[in-house]
């Protein structure tokens, strides 16, 4: 009985103009290849460089961080040379000039500026870097582990938190730098121990939201251990946030090492960073020399608003909310 | 809200304590007792001294004894660097000379930043609020270290308006440029706050519900929406006030005002540990209880929080 009425079905089928061209649309659509879906990065990559002061901002840092690199196979003085002649004499002789090859002028002591910059650029950028390094890593573990706990656990290491975040920090940071010695090392260390209790904070509400979603629900049946989940699936799914703050965490860091420099408790010489040479620039304008000043000024303010602009693009960029 | 306040003191007493107990482990952590010098005291003499400042007995004791000066007699130790100073001669000397800038300042940061905001967000798309979000970004990049030499160079070196530095008893014309360098970057961001905040509030929909009222422009602003426009610039002033507690470090060494940060980067250079100790511990204070107020204060305007 049923294969006479499918029979009949075809036969009306094969007359009916309309089947005939559903089938052909069910035909083309099998042949044409698969519509390509964009994931999460590739929109984000989209959206991140239709963001002009982003764009800007990238190709900014990247110039300067090249300059760092590249810059010394240009310098006609080192970092550490005195230009004799002009020592003492910067108002009138130490002026920038393509010349004498003190393309950025001379400091107080009659250093080349331009091989002084270049070193400074270096260590700011290092301290920057690897200061938010530090506090990504912490902040990121710390604030999953709270949020994906719970309970007494969050709310004991989160109170913890609360405590740290309430104690004026660079007093702190200035007194271990005074005990323990001042060193590049001991900066990094405690200004990235600094900072990551905000990182840890965003994160443990990231978590919060991540931790009730399906696939770890799925995760805790199969029975995999809570460390595994926290490294396999939670904290893979927080990196679009964790990368935002991140790069708003380096012009911070950037911002608390030129601080301490500038008081004269950070980096020793013969080392330097831009927050040392800011303040001997500032310290030298009496005497009309601002170059000292605007120069290390200049390449302070490009970055950190390169890496502002950078943070915010790609806030915009990775923001689920704004989709 | 009485159970909130008691609640947030069990915040802030342990954090003063670790506070205290942190500063006073870092202090016995230093290389070098403060009487080491280059020239060895006899042992008798050493002993002697050791024993007027309390330093024979053992470390728990000191502890307790410092932390029970402080507690009691408001004392701070002596000097370990003046022999015939107190850290408290020291901080008294610097403390009213701070305070003095750094109120003002704090007072310019929230009336201008609130008011620009606020215009800002009112106005939206005009000049004005373009201006306004241009000041907002530049200042993001101008700290106080960076605001204090370029103010200097263009007041005193350029103009010759303002003395470019020394205190004078805190006449007004010393006042300018340090109440300037510390509130610019503070009083942007909370320019920056309020006016997202406030273009939040102006598009709910119990604004509409007022303007359907037929309420004037000006009473919509001040009775409904500066409320709640209010409620993340106050959670802003914790860390505002840190930061100009912090910045203020800066500005006395610059400005050479002699207020307390100065003192505290002079001790840090000579190693005077106990004048570092307490400032840090007496700051630490001040921004622990003013934290402390702001989140009663934030409790009190939004009472969800107390829950």
């Amino acid at each position: 009985m049923g294969s006479v009425a499918s029979e009949k079905a075809n036969q009306l089928a094969k007359h009916n103009p309309k089947t005939r061209k559903i089938e052909q649309m069910a035909q083309n659509m099998a042949n044409t290849a698969p519509v390509k879906g964009r994931s999460l990065w590739q929109d984000a990559y989209h959206r991140f460089f239709q963001n002009k002061a982003a764009v800007i901002s990238v190709i900014a840092l990247t110039a300067i961080v090249l300059f760092s690199f590249i810059g010394p196979y240009f310098a006609v003085w080192s970092n550490e040379e005195i230009d004799w002649a002009r020592l003492g004499k910067a108002t009138e002789m130490g002026a920038p000039s393509l010349e004498n090859g003190h393309y950025f002028g001379i400091d107080n002591l009659g250093r080349d500026l331009y091989s002084r910059v270049i070193q400074g650029t270096q260590v700011s950028l290092m301290v920057g870097l690897i200061g938010a390094g530090i506090a990504v890593f912490v902040g990121t573990f710390y604030g999953a582990a709270a949020g994906y706990f719970g309970g007494r656990i969050d709310s004991f290491m989160m109170r913890l938190v609360d405590i740290l975040m309430s104690i004026p920090f660079m007093f702190i940071l200035i007194l271990m730098l005074v005990v323990f010695g001042r060193s590049l090392y001991m900066l990094f260390i405690g200004i990235g121990l600094l900072a990551w209790l905000d990182m840890a904070r965003i994160v443990r509400g990231q978590t919060l939201t991540i931790k009730n979603k399906e696939y770890v629900e799925a995760a805790i049946a199969t029975g995999v251990p809570s460390l595994t989940i926290i490294r396999r699936h939670i904290v893979p799914n927080l990196m679009g946030v964790v990368a935002v703050y991140a790069t708003l965490l380096v012009p911070g860091m950037i911002l608390t090492e030129s601080f301490i420099s500038f008081l004269g408790l950070g980096v020793q010489e013969p080392n330097t960073s831009w927050g040392a040479l800011i303040s001997e620039g500032a310290g030298t304008i009496n005497y009309g020399t601002t170059w000292q000043l605007f120069v290390p000024l200049f390449f302070f303010v490009v970055t950190l608003f390169s890496f502002f602009f950078i943070g915010d693009g790609l806030r915009d960029a990775l923001d689920p909310k704004d989709r | 809200m009485f159970n909130f306040i008691i609640r947030r003191l069990g915040i802030a007493i342990p954090t003063m304590l670790i506070l205290i107990v942190f500063s006073f482990s870092m202090m016995k952590l230093a290389p070098g007792g403060p009487f080491t010098s280059e020239r060895p005291l006899p042992p008798q003499v050493l002993a002697n001294i050791e024993a007027k400042y309390g330093l024979d007995q053992p470390e728990y004791m000191q502890l307790f004894n410092y932390m029970k000066g402080i507690i009691t007699q408001f004392d701070f130790g002596p000097s370990f660097r003046f022999k015939d100073r107190s850290v408290n001669d020291i901080i008294a000397q610097g403390f009213p000379v701070t305070l003095t800038y750094g109120i003002w300042s704090f007072i310019v940061a929230v009336t201008v930043g609130i008011s620009l905001g606020a215009v800002a967000a009112i106005k939206k798309n005009s000049w004005l609020d373009y201006t306004a979000v241009g000041i907002t970004i530049g200042a993001q990049v101008l700290p106080n270290f960076v605001m204090a030499p370029i103010l200097v160079l263009i007041f005193t070196l350029w103009l010759g308006w303002l003395p470019g530095g020394g205190w004078n008893g805190g006449e007004w014309p010393y006042l300018v440029m340090p109440v300037i360098a510390l509130s610019t970057s503070y009083m942007a961001s909370i320019a920056r706050i309020t006016r997202s905040s406030m273009l939040e509030v102006l598009n709910s929909n119990f604004i509409r519900t007022a303007k359907a009222k037929g309420l004037s422009n000006g009473s919509i602003i001040l009775k409904h929406a500066l409320k709640p426009t209010m409620l993340p610039v106050i959670s802003y002033l914790g860390p505002a006030f840190v930061g100009m507690v912090t910045g203020s470090v800066v500005i006395d060494q610059y400005f050479s005002t002699g207020g307390i940060g100065q003192l505290f980067v002079n001790s840090a250079l000579s190693r005077d540990y106990s004048v570092m100790m307490g400032i840090t511990i007496l700051l630490g204070a001040l921004v622990i209880i003013f934290n402390m107020i702001v989140d009663i204060l934030y409790a009190w305007i939004d009472p969800k929080i107390r829950l």
